[in-house]
Parts: structure tokens; sequence; C-alpha cells
């Protein structure tokens, strides 16, 4: 296969597509990450979680409350999804998490990644795993545009911009702003936080269920894009952990970067070798494990 | 030493004579039909469902009852899995004494499953595979191949596309036993009739993002892409095609497997104009439309290919026992080699001894939305294939147990 300048551009395009979904996602799990220490299993599913609740929204909700044309739109449901799985993830860290923090990180893990087997489970149980496409793109966000090496469809290069500004919009919470430093603070030591009257337990609840609204927010926007299926999550899930361990477990800036620089290696590889794409990924992984154990923009702890 | 020859062929022919005897008449006191089809999966659209229904409808339309012994019907779902589906047939063989087997919607659980069905003298009936393997190198005296396969498709789309023009071609191939069959008897067609293949790209099963493979596609600028690939992974390769506007750029998307469902879930905006082969469309003939508007009041819609395929198996295997007045597989096999399949589903269909149905094929082509009239009122037929025609040879097969 020849290498045309516009191959290698238009594949790095759709590897910046994928990236930013790879960023968005293990940006969610480094914040949980550095402020929870839990390791979580569930990012996955809970993303899964967010794409039907944009489809349920969209096709099942007007039935239900009886009034069979209304369809809950796209826009809405960006904003509905995150607040809905958000929430959810506000009552398993105030149920379930907040009793592991004393204990090894291993069980967090375990526990998350039981919840994410029986919320997939629940959904395979429901929905076909081929896949539901989601109809409700908006007008606007139809066609293609032309950018010259190649047409790229509209609503991809939206979900590429709405995944970065989300992520640099963190970025820029975190580490440029007076909450940011909060949280931070709350991570290196939390009693000293609490003892100058910051809500810790608050700000670590509030912080997972941002984390994990993040994963839903993803799926919103991965919903137009790829079928809406309960496995959608599990398949995703295992390449952005490896990205979150490249890029240095808790690093928020590294998560970013990761992400979009995997995506597009990822991209480029699809043309060079095709069947090595699902696995260039991690050998990466191997590759950085063994040269910079910490990940790529970790500190060593 | 001639006489006592004589003996002893009289011997055998006699002892062989009361064992064909002892076979007669139903064993177990149950026919136990299976049905291994993928339930959740990519393919359950295909068959699923739709496929038990069909069956549950043969053996009603059957009386439920075949020399006076009750039919029983089981299903289960084989989730696309090879390994899934050999373990399902040893249990049926085993311990449910199930007499035969059909759906079977991916090659590789076909094969599979005929492995388990020759081990065990159990017959299967496969309705949803497509590799021509199962009636070649592995083929088996228990095994029919029903409904289609990667060579009768191509040979009736493939060499009509190119035809019309469709020179140049590029494949977007599922990476599995199927896949494989369907890209390389294509391509044989499509150099057969003077085309070219500029080049393909493999795929895993259940992909959902094509778009890189679809670019190199369209980056090798061929006039045909052929997908050689099935059901959920032929929506969304077809889908994307639009999406990156290749279908708007000029090149054809060309289906070498391509199911009714299929049609109807990416819509006629979407598959217009596009020309596949098939073995059945329920609108083809009055037979075919009465058995499908049965068919459509139960489940919701109109039955594939596939579907149709199980409701013709199930019957011609119950007619099968009953004209040979037992349910022993080699009596079984023995008379529907024998027997000619005419009904809504097969024309002029007749089993080989290499386990293919070989029955008349069908060019379509999907209708633009100003043609059709209903829902469901998706393709036109454009030209019918004679079995013969249409399917590999025994010739130029390589099943063992066929002597040639």
């Amino acid at each position: 296969m020849h290498l045309s300048y516009q191959v290698v551009l238009a594949q790095l395009m759709l590897g910046l597509n994928i990236g930013a979904f790879y960023a968005i996602l293990s940006l969610g799990l480094a914040v949980i990450f550095g402020l929870l220490n839990i390791i979580n299993f569930a990012h996955g599913a809970l993303y899964m979680l967010g794409a039907f609740v944009a489809l349920l929204g969209y096709n099942e909700l007007g039935p239900l409350l009886g009034m069979p044309d209304f369809h809950m739109n796209y826009w809405t449901a960006l904003l509905v999804a995150p607040l809905v799985v958000g929430f959810l993830g506000v009552l398993i860290e105030k149920t379930m998490l907040r009793r592991l923090y004393k204990v090894d990180h291993l069980y967090g893990l375990l526990l998350t990644f039981g919840l994410a087997l029986i919320l997939q489970g629940v959904f395979t149980n429901y929905f076909n795993v081929s896949g539901i496409s989601y109809n409700g793109k908006p007008e606007i966000l139809r066609g293609a545009v032309n950018l010259k090496f190649m047409m790229f469809p509209t609503y991809r290069l939206w979900s590429i911009a709405i995944s970065l500004a989300v992520c640099f919009a963190t970025w820029f919470v975190i580490e440029r702003t007076k909450l940011g430093s909060y949280l931070r603070a709350g991570t290196e030591n939390p009693s000293l936080v609490q003892a100058f009257g910051i809500n810790v337990p608050l700000m670590i609840t509030l912080t997972y269920g941002f984390g994990v609204g993040m994963a839903a927010f993803a799926g919103v926007v991965a919903a137009p894009i790829y079928s809406v299926s309960p496995i959608m999550g599990s398949e995703l899930i295992i390449t952005v952990f490896a990205v979150v361990v490249i890029g240095g477990m808790g690093s928020i800036m590294g998560s970013i970067c990761t992400g979009l620089s995997l995506g597009m290696l990822e991209g480029l590889t699809k043309v060079i070798y095709p069947p090595a794409a699902n696995t260039v990924i991690f050998f990466m992984m191997i590759l950085v494990l063994l040269v910079k154990p910490e990940g790529l923009f970790g500190k060593e702890q | 030493m001639k006489k006592r020859l004589m003996q002893f062929v009289t011997g055998t022919t006699i002892l062989g004579m009361a064992m064909v005897a002892g076979a007669a008449g139903i064993s177990t006191d149950v026919v136990k039909i299976g049905v291994l089809t993928d339930m959740s999966g990519v393919y359950s659209a295909i068959g699923g469902k739709g496929s038990v229904t069909a069956a549950k409808m043969a053996i009603a339309d059957f009386g439920g009852k075949v020399l006076g012994k009750p039919i029983k019907l089981i299903s289960a779902d084989h989730q696309n899995k090879a390994d899934i589906a050999s373990t399902k047939a040893r249990e049926w063989a085993d311990t449910d004494h199930v007499d035969m087997i059909t759906g079977l919607l991916n090659s590789g659980c076909a094969l599979a499953v005929q492995k388990i069905g020759t081990e065990k003298k159990v017959i299967s009936i496969a309705t949803g595979a497509g590799s021509t393997t199962l009636t070649n190198e592995h083929c088996s005296p228990y095994g029919v191949h029903y409904v289609y396969d990667t060579y009768a498709l191509p040979k009736v789309a493939g060499g009509a596309i190119v035809d019309t023009g469709g020179k140049s071609w590029f494949f977007l191939t599922a990476d599995y036993a199927f896949g494989h069959s369907l890209e390389k008897n294509t391509a044989a067609f499509v150099k057969a009739h003077g085309g070219k293949v500029l080049g393909q790209v493999r795929h895993p099963l259940a992909t959902s993002d094509f778009s890189s493979y679809l670019l190199q596609a369209q980056a090798s600028g061929a006039k045909v892409i052929g997908l050689a690939n099935a059901g959920g992974d032929f929506i969304n390769a077809v889908k994307q095609a639009r999406e990156f506007g290749i279908v708007q750029g000029g090149q054809t998307i060309a289906g070498m497997l391509v199911f009714l469902s299929d049609v109807k879930s990416l819509g006629l905006d979407v598959a217009q104009g596009m020309n596949f082969a098939t073995s059945f469309y329920w609108d083809r003939d009055e037979a075919s439309r009465k058995w499908s508007q049965r068919y459509f009041a139960k489940t919701g819609s109109m039955p594939t290919m596939n579907q149709a395929g199980v409701y013709s198996a199930v019957t011609t295997y119950l007619k099968a026992i009953k004209k040979a007045g037992t349910d022993n597989p080699d009596a079984v096999m023995k008379t529907m080699r024998g027997m000619k399949i005419n009904d809504f589903f097969s024309i002029n269909g007749h089993l080989r001894a290499d386990g293919s149905m070989v029955h008349d094929m069908f060019l379509v082509e999907v209708k633009k939305p100003s043609e059709s009239k209903a829902p469901w009122d998706l393709l036109k037929v454009i030209k019918q294939v004679p079995g013969d025609e249409a399917f590999m040879s025994l010739a130029e097969g390589s099943c063992s147990t066929v002597k040639k």
C-alpha cells in the first residue's frame, strides 16, 4: 500500500477522533484515581450507561410518559446523561466505595469491576449486543466537511472539538483554580485540608460523581458514531486503562496528551500494518513500563 | 468354497436386513429438533428468535407428530462461538437425544456442530452458515448445507456486478472462515469476468468503527468496494461509507451476503440500487407471500432467507422421516437425497451427496424509495439463476465421501 500524505492525514484525523474518546475517558479515571485512590473499573460500564440514557431518552421516554412523539434531543442528553450517571456515581461512592478507602487498592478495583459486570449483564439481558443505532443526531451536525485531503463527517469533527473542550476545561479547573487547589491539597494531605474547614468527604463524593459523569458524557458523544450496545464500554475500557498506565496514573495533562497521541498512533498503524492496530497500544505500554515505569507524565511515588 | 461364500453372503444379508428392521420406527419415542442460533449477537436479527418461530410453525403445520410420535423443539444460543456450539451440540446429542440440529448462523459454529454430528450420528442442517468447506474439506454424511454458500452468492452477484461495469474491486473482509471463503470465491469470479482485485483489508467480527478500513478502500480507487461480511458488520460498513462520502464519490458498495433484515435496518434511502444474491425473497411468488404473511403475523417482521430456510429444512426433514418410516439418521439422509425439494422457499431443490442443497438462486436489487409501496416492499427480483449454475459442481468439489 503506498502511503500518500492524504492517506496519512486522513488516518491521523480518525486517530484524533478515537484519541479524543481515550482522552476524556482516561482523564475521568485519572481524576478519580488522583483523589480517591480507586482504580475505577466501572468506568466503561458507566460510559455505556451514558449512551443508553441518550438512546432510551430518545426512543423510549416519550412513549413512557404517554407522549409518543416526544424525543429527548441530543443537546438535552448531553446534559442529562452525565447528571443521571453522576448521581449514580454519588450513590456508589456514598454507599460502597467509602468503606474501602482504608484498605488496599485492590478492593476498590474488585468492587468496581463487579459493578461493571452487573451493569453489563443487566443490559445484555434486555438489549441486543450487536447494537442499536441512535437516531437523534442533530440536523446541524449531519453531512460531511471537505478537508481537502478527505471528506470528514461533521459529527466526528464536533465530537473531537467537544471532547477536547471538556478535557481542557477540566484541566483548567483542577490545575488553575482555587477549587482545583483544594482538590490537589486534599490528595496530598486530607486531614490537614479538613482542619482548614474544607469538607473533604463531600469533595471526594463530588469528584467521583464528576469523573463518572465525564464517562457518561463521552458515552452520549459516542452514541451517534458507534452503535449503542451493552458491551461498548468493556471493549474500550481495557485500551483506556493502557492509556492511563502509559500516561502515568493520576496525571491530568498526561492523560489528555497520551489519549490523543495513542489514538493517532492506532490510526497510523491501521494503514501501515492493520492486524497490529488493536495491539499497538499494548506494545507501547510494555515499552513504557520497561523504560519509565511511572508513566510518561507520572511522578514516582 | 463357493458354497461357503454363498452361505456367508446370505448370512450377512439376513443379519443386515435384521439390523435395518431393528432401526425402523422412532428411537426414544420422540423426534427432537434443536435450533441452535445466535440469540443476542450480531447475527440475531438474521436468525435468532425468528428461526425458532419458523421451526415451531413447521412442526405445527406438520401436525405436531410424525409416524405417530410427538415432535419436540428445543433451542439455544451459540453466541457465535464454535466452542459453545460444540459443547451444546454434544450435550444435546448425549443427554437430550436430539435427532437433528438446525440454524447454525456462523461457519465456525456450523463446522463444529457438523463434526459432532458425524461422530454422534446426528443430522445437522446449517441454514445460516456460509463457508463452502461444510460441503468440501469438512463434508459429512450427516451434514446438510441448506440455504446458500460462499460460492453461490458471489457466483450470482459478483459476475453480474462486473458485467455492468464494476471492473476493479477492493474487499473489506470479516476476519474468520466465512469472510475469507467469501472473499476468495468472489475474487475468483471477479477475475473470471475480466475484473481485477486491487486489495483487501481484514476486520475483526463485530467491528463498530469501519472508518479506517473504508478510507483505505476509498484510497485504493477501486470502483467496487466488496463487503465480505454480514449482519451488523455489513450494516455499520454501509452506513459509515455514506458518512464519509464514499458512495457520493462514485464508488459502489457491494454486499456479498445481504439479508432482508439488513436492508430494512439500513433503509431504502441508504441501500437503494444495491445488487445482491439471495435464496429467497418473501414477495417472490404466491407461495412465498402466503407463508411470509403468516410468519409476519407471528413475529412482526418479514422472514430473512435464513428464517424461511429453517422452516423448509425442518419440513423436509420431517417429510423424510415419514417417507423412510424411521428417524434412523442413515435412512433419513438417504431418503432426503432422493427427494425433490420444492416448497415456498426452495425451487428445484435437491440434496447432493456432499450435503449441498442445490436450489435456484436470485439476483435482486434494492428498490428506490419511490418504487416501494409498503414498509416491507424492499427488493425486486432481477434474475433467477438455476441451482446447478449457481452452486459449485460436484466435480469441482473436494468432499471425500463423494465417489467421483
